[in-house]
Parts: structure tokens; sequence; C-alpha cells
């Protein structure tokens, strides 16, 4: 053990180490495939950005070195919005939980996505929200219970690729933590390419949604997970439901080209 | 700092409190203004993007307020000068983020065209309801300052004169206008470009690894980077420590929240604008802003005219607000005069800094009513008797 | 390694062999790296580190094929495989 010095390290805010996420969270999951997507895009790490809104991957931003900023519960998106816009020579990358960017955010990332602001969205959907504690969240599926819910949820959950897709997001792709070389694949596709990307990570929250559904522990619901998904790239979006416990079906959905929000800015100021 | 010649309309116009606002951010540099739409603040926006392609600036219109100022705080650290301009309903909305702003230490400008309220209220009708909400909207303890013009001509200059004050102390400044200047078309003069005096971003000047985003200097003001410039900083919204890494303790508690209101509580003297007429001896002094200390003026000149002692105070900066004068004046004189277009916000701020020493007076003017000297002009005949 | 038949390029194929490092304060004990190695590298041992949890250790450092599966699945940075260096290079 002479080299004790991780690959990622240089990629990450080492003081700040151990992050808060529990044991079995597939957040830090998608912070390793995050660093090697971004290793094998070969971006120059000055000009990334990292967004995060509030929640347990709203800490997201501070645990990765790059400028990244912690803002407030559901605004990552419009502040990326005025980063990208005042600065178009930056990458922008949001990462948020499902909460943050669907319930309480949900009016901006449908209208970054119409306006097909050149960003990432990477979202990562634990089906509650559990830094609060476990209450029920706009992606938990039917029937599962959580600390506000505790006859069983009877609120249809949101289908985030649906809602991508419908407003105009140009690359939407779902994979759980488990995917991770996929994961890292498609969320390098999404790095390199123009305009509004989604990228849903389904993780397990191996304390308040495991624990109060009685799934176990993380890698119990990995297995569950792992087993349960089923490839089905370019799956219509409707089709992506998550029902509890039941298959989920990964893949990338979406792949398709409409000029970004900076491209027609410039077009139509004639530049 | 030289402004762009480009963004500055030198010259003498014809404009509106509100286009005189958007020439007055043009001026100041601004390149960046995110909004939506809600009178009587429109012609602001329309100004700015009618200039945005001469002068390069970004102008988005966003899906609602909340986002508005997000977009504004994001493009500021991304190093453009940013504002946003709104109207009540907006500025309740925007409240979130004014914290963020604060916390942040982000320099932006958001400007307030009041309107009747509470809730929708009356669109297009003056009002100064939102004096205490500038002030005080945001959740937790926090200083701010809050500009408020009386003229198109000054809506110029103070917009100017906010977006200095917000680089030099890193904060968000608010501009309080109201439907009656926003409207209200009157001659503004624009100097040249190089008589426009610009305060510029206090930019980190160390070595890059070096960096700490909340390491202050004697003016408890930390200098600033932007985005992209490879310092790969963090900050957050949550109490933090020097690195901008969340901590949650009272040492943090005390570089945050503390110096936060030091640093502005320190400058008082420096940031406090206001303008005084015939204070030397005066018996009654009418303590006005915004549109009403023009109906004062009339007031105070027939008032002068009857050989009444009247003077005016006029606050131009309303937060802080200036205590000290406000005491001083509280013990030489007889009576304050306060006319507002609201139901008494000011005039709590005024007895408080009076201390019992002088009588008070409130002046109300009910919401949407045309204003009129006489109302003032009794009062202080009431006080002479 | 056996084969039904060599194959024709089997002189210039290496096998690569990795080295599977594991920081071991890092570690939460969540098993995933254990779970999921294809070669069974891994096992949770019985010691404690300085958070509480058992972190793993290389149980059969041999079969290292250096695919990084551990390192991708590991959500606390605390495990990573460098490449080893072999002398002879075919293994056949």
């Amino acid at each position: 053990m002479k080299n004790v010095k991780h690959p990622m390290d240089f990629y990450l805010r080492m003081d700040r180490m151990p992050h808060i996420w529990c044991t079995g969270c597939g957040i830090g999951l998608t912070a390793t495939a995050f660093v090697a997507a971004m290793e094998k895009a070969k971006l120059d790490t000055n000009k990334v950005c990292v967004v995060s809104g509030i929640g347990c991957t709203g800490r997201f931003a501070g645990y990765i070195k790059l400028d990244s900023f912690h803002t407030t519960h559901g605004r990552a998106i419009p502040f990326a919005t005025g980063l990208k816009l005042a600065n178009p020579e930056l990458k922008v990358v949001v990462v948020s939980g499902d909460g943050d960017l669907i319930s309480i955010g949900g009016n901006h990332f449908i209208h970054a996505a119409r306006r097909n602001i050149d960003m990432v969205v990477i979202c990562v959907n634990n089906f509650i929200y559990a830094m609060t504690g476990g209450q029920v969240a706009p992606t938990t599926p039917l029937t599962a219970y959580t600390t506000t819910s505790p006859y069983g949820n009877f609120e249809p959950p949101s289908n985030i690729p649906q809602i991508a897709e419908s407003s105009g997001a140009v690359y939407v792709a779902r994979w759980t933590a488990l995917h991770i070389r996929r994961l890292t694949n498609s969320i390098f596709e999404a790095l390199n390419k123009p305009g509004f990307t989604v990228v849903e990570v389904i993780s397990p929250c191996a304390q308040y949604y495991s624990r109060i559904n009685r799934l176990g522990d993380g890698l119990d619901m990995m297995k569950f997970y792992h087993e349960n998904s089923q490839i089905k790239h370019w799956e219509p979006t409707d089709n992506l439901y998550i029902d509890y416990q039941k298959e989920i079906i990964v893949g990338k959905f979406v792949d398709r080209e409409r000029p970004t929000y900076s491209e027609s800015y410039k077009k139509w100021l004639g530049e | 700092m030289k402004t762009n010649d480009k963004g500055v309309l030198t010259g003498t116009h014809n404009l509106s409190g509100n286009q005189a606002c958007a020439e007055g951010a043009l001026a100041a540099g601004c390149r960046f203004l995110s909004a939506y739409p809600i009178p009587p603040s429109i012609e602001v926006i329309e100004r700015f993007t009618q200039r945005v392609k001469e002068v390069d600036a970004i102008f988005i219109q966003m899906e609602d307020e909340i986002s508005v100022l997000a977009a504004v705080l994001g493009a500021s650290w991304a190093g453009k000068k940013a504002m946003t301009v709104t109207s009540g309903p907006g500025l309740s909305l925007m409240m979130e983020h004014i914290g963020l702003g604060v916390m942040l230490e982000t320099p932006c400008v958001i400007v307030n065209v009041q309107r009747c309220g509470p809730s929708e209220g009356t669109p297009n009708s003056p009002s100064q309801g939102d004096v205490m909400q500038a002030r005080w909207g945001s959740h937790g303890d926090y200083e701010i300052i809050v500009i408020y013009p009386n003229s198109p001509q000054e809506m110029f200059t103070q917009t100017i004169e906010a977006f200095n004050l917000s680089e030099k102390y890193r904060t968000p400044v608010v501009i309080l206008s109201d439907e009656s200047i926003a409207r209200m078309v009157e001659k503004v003069v624009i100097p040249p470009a190089s008589k426009i005096n610009l305060e510029p971003r206090k930019h980190y000047k160390g070595p890059k690894n070096k960096y700490l985003p909340f390491k202050y200097d004697k003016d408890l003001v930390p200098p600033m980077v932007n985005a992209g410039e490879g310092y790969k900083f963090h900050i957050t919204g949550l109490t933090h420590d020097e690195k901008g890494y969340p901590v949650m303790n009272e040492e943090c508690q005390e570089l945050n929240v503390h110096r936060l209101v030091r640093k502005i509580r320190n400058y008082v003297d420096n940031i406090i604008n206001i303008e005084e007429k015939n204070l030397s001896d005066a018996e009654i002094v009418v303590v006005s802003y915004g549109i009403t200390s023009r109906t004062v003026d009339k007031a105070l000149k027939q008032a002068r005219k009857d050989g009444i002692k009247v003077g005016s105070l006029r606050l131009i900066t309303i937060w802080p607000f200036p205590d000290k004068e406000i005491m001083k004046l509280s013990k030489k004189v007889k009576a304050f005069i306060v006319p507002e277009l609201n139901f008494g916000q000011i005039l709590l701020e005024v007895q408080r800094c009076n201390y019992g020493n002088a009588k008070i007076r409130f002046v109300e003017y009910g919401h949407e009513e045309i204003q009129n000297p006489d109302p003032i002009l009794n009062a202080i005949r009431s006080l002479t008797k | 390694m056996k084969f039904w038949r060599k194959p024709l390029d089997i002189d210039e194929i290496k096998i690569p062999k990795g080295e599977v490092h594991i920081i071991k304060d890092r570690c939460k004990g969540c098993g995933f790296c254990v779970e999921y190695c294809p070669k069974e590298v891994l096992e949770i041992s019985e010691e404690f580190n300085k958070m509480g949890y058992h972190p793993p250790y290389v149980k059969n450092p041999d079969n290292c094929l250096n695919c990084h599966l551990c390192e991708m699945l590991c959500p606390d940075f605390a495990i990573y495989c460098i490449e080893k260096v072999e002398e002879e290079g075919i293994i056949a």
C-alpha cells in the first residue's frame, strides 16, 4: 500500500470526505460515474460547473472539485441557466434529486428543456425525500410507504423521461446506479451533446425508502434493481412509469437534434 | 474603470422612470437582465431588450420570478453585472434568492416598481407598500441596501449607484420605484461614459490554489472570482466557513451572519444618501421619500411662504435607515411629519429613532389616490397652532 | 486458463492483471465491491476501520483482471485497482 491516492481524488474535495451519503446509497456511484465520464470526455475541468439544489443529491456539488454551487431548493436549473448564458464557454452540469428537480423545481425543468439550454441534468431518483427523513416524493411509486404516506402512496408518480421528452430535452436516458458503465457512457454522451440532456439515475435509498418498505439494505436493493431492470433502448417514454417493486425499464430513450437556446439567440440577433 | 461607450446614451432625453432605469443599468455595465413581465415595470424590460443587440447583452424572460433571480445570481457568478426588475408580487417570489444572494455575497440589482397590494392589488396604481418587505422580506437576519429615487433622472443615476454599491459591498441592492415615477416622463441628462464612475468588481489577486471564497479583507468584503477561471471554488447557501464548505458552528455563524450584517452596518455613513432642505432653522421636518417627496416640495414652498419654519429630509437610501440623522433632528425640532403612500412603514422607523423627543404626525395617503400637497400642508399648519 | 482450442493470437494477447488497493478508512461497508466483483477477489473482513465499518480485504489477489468494476462501484472512493506489470506477460 505505497500509493493510497485514489485516481478520482483529483476531481474530489478530499478535505470534505467522508461524504454524508449513507452506506448503500447510489449517489456516490453517480459521483464516480460522473467523474469517470468527465475524465473520458477530456473536458477542461476549469470550465465545468456543477450546480446542485437541496437534498441528499444536493450535496453533490460540495464534493466535486470544480466550480460548484449549492443553491436553493429546486432552483439549480435556473441558476445554471444564468451561468451558462452569461458565460457560454462553461459546461454546466446540474446534479440533483427527484424532489428537487421534478417537484419544487418542476417548472424550471420543463422550461429549461423547452428552451433547450445547453446543460446536462443528472437526476438521482431514489423515490423519496431522504434528507428530510423519508417523506413522499413526486416519484414515489404507488402503494409504497413513506412517513407521510403511512397507508401507502396513492398519488401516481411522475415519469421523468416522459416529462423530459415532451418538454423538449434532446437526450434522455435512465439507468440504475448499478449499471455503472452504461451510466458513465450516458453521462459521457450527454456531456458531449449540445442542448438539454437528462440522465435519470435510479438509486437505492438504503435508509429511508428501504427501511419503511422493508426492502433490506443497500445491497439488497441494488440486487433487486439489477435483476428487475430491463434494457430497452428507444422505448416510448410513456411506458416508463415505475411500479412499486416491479420491472424498471432502463436505456437510452431519446437522442435528437434541436437548436440550443444560445444558438438561436445568436441567430436571431444576427451575430 | 470606464463604461463601455456603447451602453451609454450620452445626451439629453425625455425618458420615463422605467426607461431611465434601463439606461442607467446599461450605463453601469449591466449586460444581463432576466425578468418576468409584470406591470408597472415592463418598460424597463422593453427598453433593455431593444438595446440588447447594440450592447451585446443577454436578456432572458424566465418562467417565474423565482427562477429570474436565480438566473441573475448565476450570471453574476459567471462574471456579468446582472439585474432584474419586477413589481410587488414578483418581489414576494424573489425573496428566496435575495436571501441566497446575501448569503453568497453576490452583487446584483433588483428593481421593484411598486404597485398597490396586497396580493395582485391594483397593478397600475402607485404605492409605497413594499418598503418593509424590501428590508425584511427574506427569512433570517440580514442587512440589505435599498435605494428609493424620486425622478427619472434619479432613476438613471441611482441605478448606476446601486450597481456600484452592490459591487463594493458584494450584496444585492434593491431599487424601489413606484408606478408614478416609473411612468413619469422627464428630462434625463446622461453624461458621457468617461464621466460615469463605476465600481469594479473586487477580484481576487493571489495565487489560484490559495483562494478561499469567503476569506474577507479588512473591509469585511471577500474578493470574488468568476466561474470558469480555474479556481474550482465551492459556495453554498448553508452557513459556511472560509472555504465555502457548510459548517454549522458558532464560529461560522460569526463569520457568516454577523459579518454579513457588519459589512453593511460598519459602512452606514458611506452608504446612506439623504437630501436635506431648509433644515438649519426648521422647527418642523417632513421626512419623505420617492414620489411623496415631490408632493412635499410643493407643500413646503407654500408653508415657507406662509412663514412657517419647515424643512425636508428626503431619504434616497431608505435602508440602512439614517438613524443618526433622525435622532439628531429629534432633539432639535418640534415635530416630524411623515407622509407615505402606505399605512405607516417608514413612520415606524422615525418613531423608533425619535425616542419620544419630537411630535410625529403621519400623513396617510390612501392607496391609489392622486397625490395632493394639501394634507401635508394641513398637517404642517395644525402643528404650528 | 483452459481453452477448447488454442486461439490463433494467443501469443499476442495479454490477460491483464490488476492489483486492488483498498483505502480502509474511507469504506462504509456497503459490500457492492464484494458482491459484484466478477472474479471474487474481495471479501468483507472481520476488522473495523476508524468509522466502525468492516472494509473488504483482497482474498484472491491473483484473480484480479484489472476490470475496475470495484472502483466504479464504490460510492466512497475507497477502492481502486492499478495494472500489475507482469514479467512474463503471456498466460496460456
